[in-house]
């Protein structure tokens, strides 16, 4: 995943609460290897109607949706399970930021895990963005600000999650030079209690 | 550490390896469970070239897409993904619950019954439910795929250490809603997003009066409420019921661990940095309307009118959720008929939940059709040695397989469009039982009154007189 620090795209409004991760990818398509491009399932049962046609006044399937990079939503988003395929079908969809003001917990870890921005910021800031959108936004980790077309806001982030974004940090590679310290404590822990250890089959 | 701590201060520090500058704490994983959707995290080790650090931590469980009708998987790409976790187990050399295992279940189910989630552990998986585990005693919590391949590769994971929230409930649940009552009452009131940043941990009266069936579907829905984990310190009851399972130290050790187990407790005077408190008697069983498991009501309730939201948004969300669920404002839930019911899930699929159920059914016949997925294998075992399965089939519901099943419809099973289900399980998102589906979430109990009346109701009525 190649690190980024500032990013400059168009920005949609998905004015709801609550976006779950079940709607960001329905679990039938969870099958497929990522190497399929998960982004055509992006939101699928919200953007197309039972008959698998296009519902043409959803956000994401407006004339202006296309090249955005940028999502704004309401509270909650990404809540519920822990698949990171609703990731995958955001950042292979194009988006590299969503902006609301309060996302599920692990829908963030996976989020920076995979280059993708969960920026948040009060509410009434994220009122005015959708009030605004669609519009051109500029989202910059180092300073922490989303600009554009009269809009400036300051977002939380923790700075973990920024250095790892900011690098493209791969975590595996960061754990390898405390090898010695967990095999450390691998072997103090085994010692005390025994009974966590299974015999492998 | 100086001062008072908390359980999840004590279980946090006993875990952690080292701590970055900036604040990330390098955790130690001592079990780590798997199932069939954790093939992107295969695919990336693979990728990488990398082998399993433990596989003696990992344990495999085929949950998610397993038939719970017949022994076929319903088709070519769903045994693929059962084929798949078999192969990587096989390759990867760590233990597997596989379907044809007589042992095989929900994870959240197994790992707990098995004895192979133990107090004191910290336990991962790439399911958000794993937070069920914490009624062990154990910090455990849902990962995504990126850091299942890291655990995979270094037995560890980042994570910076979350607020503590400490929920006391007071009061006693009764039959009727059971455990399922105390997080859809606090749901309601903190929010689906109220846990964000926090591990919970219950305490009170009425969680030390909960069995451990009880308290792994209190803490299983705590991701529900945005919390990636809840936990609930050991006691006697915890032990007693742990005590001979099959992965459970015996003899001079398991004396040595439950010694050590009954330590876990927070300190009297430990601060939390949120406390909530509860009152478990306070209202009827619940029900949620919408869907958010944040939408929920007592019974008794009528549905909520736009109209009178307090904001835009919160009229816009009601709004949506009405026109999904095919409901109206002001309409009352006891007047909600339904099409079908499901008793199943890593929530409420355990042997006192089909007790609780059965209870209600028997000697009644259901009027919608429903299916009843027992948690595990040895869960289907033990009801079929109760008669169970004769109430539910005698009251014309369907005994399948164990399975995660209608809960998120990977298997096949699922809600047909437009039909509305009464539901034990624990998200009622829009299309989660199925696309154009509509989830009633509740307790068995109350599966089991939705079945017997055809409509939402209240359980109390049917229990009277009733030996539960």
């Amino acid at each position: 995943m190649p690190g980024w620090t500032r990013h400059e795209g168009r920005a949609l409004p998905l004015p709801l609460e609550n976006v779950d991760t079940d709607q960001l990818i329905p679990a039938r398509f969870m099958s497929a290897p990522r190497s399929a491009g998960y982004g055509g399932f992006l939101l699928h049962d919200l953007r197309y109607d039972s008959e698998g046609a296009l519902r043409p006044d959803f956000p994401l399937n407006r004339p202006e949706a296309a090249g955005a990079s940028v999502l704004i939503a309401r509270r909650n988003f990404g809540g519920g399970s822990s698949r990171e395929a609703a990731v995958y079908a955001l950042v292979d969809a194009g988006f590299r930021a969503v902006i609301a003001p309060s996302f599920g917990d692990i829908f963030s870890s996976n989020a920076v895990n995979n280059g993708l921005l969960p920026a948040r910021l009060p509410a009434e800031a994220v009122e005015a963005l959708l009030e605004a959108a669609p519009l051109e936004l500029a989202v910059d980790l180092d300073a922490g600000t989303i600009t554009g077309e009269g809009q400036a806001h300051r977002f939380e982030l923790d700075p973990v999650w920024r250095l790892k974004l900011v690098n493209g940090w791969d975590d595996i590679d960061l754990t390898a030079a405390h090898d010695e310290a967990i095999s450390a404590f691998a072997t103090r822990r085994r010692a005390a209690r025994p009974w966590l250890w299974l015999a492998t089959p | 550490m100086n001062g008072p701590l908390t359980l999840f201060d004590r279980l946090w520090s006993a875990h952690e390896i080292l701590r970055r500058d900036d604040g990330a704490s390098l955790l130690w994983v001592d079990r780590h469970y798997v199932h069939e959707g954790s093939h992107h995290a295969f695919a990336r080790l693979a990728a990488r070239g990398m082998a399993l650090a433990h596989p003696a931590l990992t344990v495999g469980v085929a949950d998610h897409y397993v038939p719970t009708r017949g022994r076929e998987a319903a088709d070519a790409d769903i045994a693929r993904m059962i084929r798949t976790l078999e192969d990587n187990a096989t390759a990867r050399g760590f233990r597997l619950f596989g379907q044809h295992d007589p042992r095989q279940g929900i994870v959240h189910v197994v790992g707990p019954e098995q004895g192979l989630t133990l107090p004191g552990m910290l336990v991962v998986c790439g399911d958000s439910h794993t937070a069920t585990h914490g009624a062990l005693g154990a910090y455990a919590f849902g990962i995504g795929a990126t850091e299942v391949a890291h655990v995979l590769a270094t037995q560890t994971i980042w994570q910076r250490k979350p607020r503590r929230m400490g929920l006391s409930v007071e009061g006693r649940t009764g039959p009727a809603g059971g455990a399922n009552d105390i997080p859809l009452n606090s749901i309601a009131r903190l929010g689906a997003d109220g846990g964000r940043g926090h591990a919970i941990e219950y305490a009170g009266a009425a969680v030390r009066a909960l069995s451990v069936e009880g308290r792994l579907t209190l803490c299983n829905l705590s991701i529900e409420g945005g919390a990636r984990s809840g936990l609930i310190a050991p006691d006697e009851t915890l032990l007693n019921w742990l005590r001979g399972r099959p992965f459970a130290p015996d003899g001079a050790a398991w004396d040595r661990a439950a010694a050590e187990w009954l330590t876990l407790a927070s300190d009297r005077d430990a601060a939390f940095d949120r406390e909530e408190g509860l009152d478990a008697a306070e209202s009827a069983p619940g029900v949620t309307w919408g869907t958010s498991p944040e939408d929920a009501l007592p019974i008794t309730g009528t549905l909520p009118d736009p109209e009178r939201a307090a904001t835009a948004s919160d009229a816009a969300r009601i709004r949506a959720a009405l026109d999904y669920m095919g409901l109206r404002a002001g309409q009352r839930l006891e007047d909600v008929a339904v099409d079908q019911i499901f008793i199943g899930s890593c929530t409420n699929a355990r042997i006192e939940d089909l007790r609780s159920a059965a209870a209600v059914l028997s000697g009644r016949r259901a009027r919608v059709p429903g299916l009843v997925s027992p948690g595990s294998a040895l869960v289907k075992a033990q009801a079929e040695q109760e008669g169970l399965d004769r109430i539910f089939v005698a009251a014309g519901l369907e005994w399948a397989g164990s399975g995660c099943s209608m809960c998120v419809g990977m298997n096949g099973d699922i809600v047909p469009p437009g039909n509305r289900c009464a539901s034990t399980t624990n998200r009622n998102f829009r299309g989660r039982q199925g696309p154009g589906s509509r989830t009633h979430l509740m307790s068995p109990a109350m599966a089991a009154a939705a079945a017997v009346t055809g409509r939402l109701a209240d359980v109390r009525p049917l229990l009277s007189g009733r030996d539960v």
